[in-house]
């Protein structure tokens, strides 16, 4: 997991689920632990896209629970 | 200047704001002091051409709502001039009325395209910022003939019952976030589209009508402006006709 990647998720996430910063790390639960609704997953999922300059299908958001599984996601698409 | 600091009021965007019900919304809007940007397909409303957002008149931007690039221009457009849209209007609509057995699939979709799946697209197209702001005010304009139903007029009837069950759908995915989205169902009102349904049909409706008379296009507007107020808070998913009585109990 490279750092500065990590870092550039993480700030993504802070902006978008309004959460502090030592809340997001790769074992975190959007829903449990992030108190973060579909939506605002669908927001992340957009801050993401454009700021990695990828781009997500819904199929691929299936079974994505974790900060780390999304982490993955997109880093697996840099 | 910053977009924020040169505009006064929210930020409106009227789409089909060169005539009728939908310019008749932009001036209401206006007389309330908020920003008011209109998208046309045919013609800028009259005196208006090429006037920019500093102008405390209409901002007028040219957008075919059959087009995404176009309803994305348009957004960017007025994002860049005077910040996001705070409230969205979706008025933009066509009629080709012909009787089912006469009507091909090209006037099937073009009507379909622009009056459903146009207001699919410009409100997809404005509804992130407003999901960001966790505010925001959606008022789609429909038709009584979506309730009532109107020969010659199936694909019409079809796009503006559809656009309730986008409302409501929508309403429930962006509740959470203060944003309302409701519907208004006109009735016979003094537009251009209902001077093409002619003289005898249009006779024939306002016998149905309990007010007895056409509504005027600012009578639909106030009801638009009603439900984009803060005194509509709390009211989302809703229906409400603007109709004489034609379509009471809809």
């Amino acid at each position: 997991m490279s750092d500065a990647t990590f870092d550039k998720f993480k700030a993504c996430a802070v902006d978008v689920l309004q959460v502090p910063e030592d809340k997001v790390v790769p074992t975190a639960r959007f829903g449990d632990d992030l108190d973060a609704d579909s939506l605002d997953l669908v927001e992340l999922v957009m801050a993401l896209e454009e700021a990695f300059d990828v781009t997500v299908d819904e199929a691929e958001l299936e079974g994505i629970e974790t900060v780390g599984q999304a982490y993955e996601l997109i880093s697996a698409k840099l | 200047m910053s977009p924020t600091e040169s505009r006064r009021g929210r930020v409106v965007l009227v789409t089909g704001g060169s005539r009728g019900i939908g310019l008749a919304c932009a001036r209401r809007f206006q007389s309330l002091g908020d920003t008011v940007a209109v998208t046309y397909r045919t013609a800028p409303p009259d005196g208006l051409a090429g006037e920019g957002p500093d102008d405390v008149d209409l901002f007028p931007v040219p957008c075919d709502v059959r087009v995404p690039e176009q309803v994305d221009a348009a957004f960017a457009a007025v994002e860049e001039a005077v910040g996001p849209v705070q409230v969205l209007v979706a008025n933009a609509g066509v009629t080709k009325d012909a009787l089912l057995l006469r009507m091909g699939e090209e006037a099937w979709h073009e009507v379909i395209d622009t009056d459903l799946s146009g207001v699919y697209r410009v409100v997809r197209r404005g509804l992130g910022a407003m999901v960001r702001a966790h505010r925001g005010r959606i008022v789609l304009v429909s038709s009584v003939v979506g309730f009532l139903g109107s020969p010659g007029q199936v694909n019409y009837g079809a796009a503006k019952a559809g656009l309730v069950g986008l409302a409501r759908s929508l309403a429930r995915e962006v509740g959470s976030r203060g944003i309302t989205v409701n519907v208004v169902a006109p009735g016979v009102v003094d537009t251009d589209m209902i001077a093409n349904l002619g003289e005898q049909r249009v006779e024939q409706l306002l016998a149905m009508v309990p007010l007895g008379r056409r509504a005027t296009p600012a009578e639909v507007a106030g009801a638009v402006a009603f439900l984009a107020s803060e005194d509509a808070a709390y009211i989302t998913g809703a229906v409400l006709a603007v109709d004489g009585g034609l379509a009471m109990g809809l």
